[in-house]
């Protein structure tokens, strides 16, 4: 066995296969984003050249920069919520009752599709008959918001459901992590007379950063790129109080049919993720990081 | 052995490779052997959302194919905003179906443009011309050239709920000061009176382009479109000035900004908001669609949008015009057998669309032949006595300026933009796309 793996032909015959699909799927769109990114187009049609206009045009807009502080907001808060997560599951993976029932609780909006989250979200954001309308109204609030369309508070009320799609999943982590911490380690410490919380904080914390370290990568770039819910919900509106990066970049596009502009958004969008992803890395750097 | 199990093993990851890759690609299988031709077809009216439509687009199909034995026609089904989408990428890579539906004006140009759309005027002089109203297909031309074949017709009257208006005794508004006294008298005794979803924004910019016509007149805003006037016009700005008053009044229901048009709609139909301002094929829901109780679709009536005291506007100028048309790909390698079908089609839904659905075509209706609801009769009578008919406002300019305008829309009536610089930024956005 050992002498077919370490055999280089053979190495190279196994990685081709995916590493075709790869170039195919992932790295073509981004060369071809990035030349569309160059040109003035429609979409249809005719391509011109304009070198790097649209990008000169992108520095200078300021909607793509407001969506581009939107965007960083999300990812501020999705970077937050995870404290809030590790909390959470430290508690779970600590022996309570319950914990199993609790984190397939915490693990359902994981199961719903992104549509689906939306529409649930917006019967309970409606201004009429939403939940929390109807709530505030039956506890004598008479100027009950309308969440969705003032401007500034519809950001926010959609920051809520984003992070709440992804408590599951961010717990799940945690929680694997947290119970592959060998229980000799936490009983030594038990013996040595350190408390429940010296516990999770000088241990279990610790040992696992390298995986607190993945997942705020994972929250922030998810957040820079983050889509889907954000075009159902509202579009980006009121009048682009809730545009994000990517949702501006789909507008230009599909709705202002300007593709040459928003490839360029999109290849800017790609840098924006890579330095972040750099930054977070460098920032949290240790000597035994395993990426 | 070993070697054996390893090119096996090779050999499945290609396998693997090659089906994962064949996902993308067209996979042309002719199944039956038989020499049949296929047409593509694109439409946006699925089962669910436009029930009769697509009732009578199945139908069509089914006759066409059963008198060409040689045709056949394959379906595929979007809905709207989906369908706009779909269209855009297939366009992008050149591969639009042989016959889809687009939408007039400034929609079609960059279409046209591209040369993707085929020239529809063989069609249109093979006898098809006299059935249209006229008016409908030049909203299809390009440069003296048809590339569309209209086939719906709509205008946008006010629809109200008489029970309501019956229980505040209110009467139907002539003038524009006493639809105002509608709004207080309804607002002051909680009841929303207007439906508005503007997440949309198409839905808010209906009233802005009302309020433009009646104060400035039919010509305002196309002129302010075309360039041959501006945006800053004082019928412009004063009718902006005019929708913040009706905000500020309470005339929408709450947080309109952000519910979508499907929403507003409901709160009238739910009977909880006394008028709703939509184009006609919202008709079926107060005539004929039997999801919708009886009692409410009897309820139903609507009224031209009063005129304003000084204004230049005639209570017979619409908003409206044609709505969806058919094209034909200009490089459908079944040119010939889709216009035909495009054609037959045409046709069929002139008669179909009346009786089945309830919406009005963009062919001449003949109102003897069949049993029509009478609000059907009425407004198809208000319509053959147009003076006007203004195409909507986002569909006449070309797609970036009419993403301007539709996020000003919102902001107008969200109050976060003067009505003197709603004005001055669309004569900004128009003055930069003529400069392109």
């Amino acid at each position: 066995m050992n002498k077919v793996m370490s055999d280089k032909k053979v190495i190279a015959l196994y990685i081709t296969p995916a590493l075709f699909l790869i170039l195919a799927l992932i790295y073509v769109p981004i060369v071809q984003t990035g030349y569309y990114g160059l040109m003035k187009w429609n979409g249809i049609g005719e391509m011109e050249f304009i070198g790097l206009k649209n990008y000169s045009q992108l520095i200078n807009d300021p909607l793509f920069w407001k969506s581009a502080l939107h965007s960083f907001l999300l990812a501020l808060f999705s970077a937050l919520s995870l404290i809030g997560y590790l909390f959470i599951s430290i508690i779970l993976a600590g022996k309570i009752k319950g914990a199993d029932l609790l984190r397939k609780i915490y693990l359902i909006p994981m199961l719903l599709a992104s549509v689906a989250i939306a529409q649930l979200w917006l019967k309970i954001y409606h201004p009429t008959n939403g939940i929390i309308n109807s709530m505030l109204l039956a506890i004598g609030v008479d100027n009950t918001p309308a969440w969705l369309a003032e401007p500034n508070i519809a950001l926010y009320a959609i920051i809520v459901p984003i992070i709440w799609q992804y408590a599951g999943f961010y717990i799940l982590i945690y929680y694997a992590a947290l119970k592959n911490i060998p229980e000799s380690l936490i009983e030594a410490a038990r013996i040595d007379g350190a408390s429940p919380f010296q516990i999770a904080l000088k241990i279990k914390l610790p040992l696992i950063m390298n995986v607190i370290k993945v997942t705020i990568v994972l929250a922030v770039v998810g957040s820079l790129k983050y889509f889907d819910l954000i075009y159902v919900m509202t579009g980006g509106g009121p009048n682009g109080a809730s545009e994000v990066m990517a949702s501006y970049m789909y507008q230009k596009a599909f709705k202002g049919f300007d593709f040459g502009y928003a490839s360029a958004i999109g290849f800017f969008l790609l840098i924006i993720c890579l330095i972040v992803t750099y930054l977070i890395r460098k920032l949290t750097e240790t000597k035994n990081d395993i990426y | 052995m070993f070697k054996k199990a390893h090119t096996l093993l090779f050999v499945l990851i290609l396998l693997l490779t090659a089906a994962l890759a064949g996902c993308s690609g067209s996979n042309q299988v002719d199944g039956e052997g038989d020499s049949k031709k296929t047409i593509k077809f694109m439409h946006l009216w699925p089962a669910g959302s436009s029930k009769q439509q697509n009732l009578i687009v199945s139908d069509i199909i089914k006759q066409y194919e059963a008198e060409h034995k040689d045709v056949k026609i394959e379906v595929e089904v979007l809905e709207n905003e989906q369908y706009k989408n779909k269209i855009k990428v297939l366009s992008s890579s050149n591969e639009l179906p042989d016959v889809g539906f687009t939408w007039a004006a400034g929609y079609m140009t960059p279409f046209v443009k591209g040369k993707l759309f085929a020239e529809l005027d063989d069609v249109l002089n093979d006898g098809l011309k006299d059935s249209f109203v006229s008016g409908t297909t030049e909203a299809y031309a390009f440069e003296g050239k048809t590339y569309g074949l209209p086939l719906e017709l709509n205008i946008a009257p006010i629809y109200y709920n008489k029970e309501i208006f019956e229980k505040y005794n209110l009467e139907v508004p002539q003038t524009y000061s006493e639809f105002q006294n509608v709004v207080k008298t309804l607002a002051s005794e909680g009841v929303a009176p207007i439906a508005l979803g503007n997440k949309d924004r198409w839905t808010g910019s209906l009233w802005y382009m009302y309020l433009a016509d009646r104060i400035g007149g039919a010509e305002v805003l196309n002129k302010a479109i075309d360039r041959t006037g501006s945006f800053e016009d004082p019928a412009l700005v004063s009718a902006a000035e005019e929708i913040q008053n009706l905000v500020n009044e309470n005339a929408f229901n709450k947080g309109f900004n952000g519910v979508s048009n499907d929403e507003g709609k409901s709160e009238f139909l739910n009977g909880k908001a006394a008028m709703y301002l939509m184009g006609t094929w919202e008709l079926p829901n107060f005539t004929t669609n039997e999801d919708i109780p009886k009692e409410f679709r009897d309820n139903v009536g609507y009224f031209k949008f009063p005129t304003v005291d000084g204004g230049k506007g005639d209570i017979d100028s619409w908003v409206g015009g044609p709505g969806v048309g058919l094209f034909v790909a200009e490089n459908s390698e079944v040119k010939a057998e889709s216009k035909e079908f495009v054609k037959f089609f045409v046709e069929k839904w002139g008669e179909q669309s009346v009786e089945k659905a309830g919406v009005l075509p963009a062919t001449k209706v003949d109102t003897e032949k069949v049993e029509l609801p009478q609000l059907y009769i009425d407004v198809l009578n208000d319509l053959n006595n147009a003076s006007n008919l203004t195409l909507f406002a986002d569909v006449q300019m070309s797609a970036s300026v009419a993403e301007t305008h539709l996020n000003l829309i919102q902001s107008l009536y969200g109050n976060e933009v003067k009505p003197k610089d709603f004005a001055k930024q669309h004569e900004d956005a128009l003055k930069a796309e003529e400069g392109n």
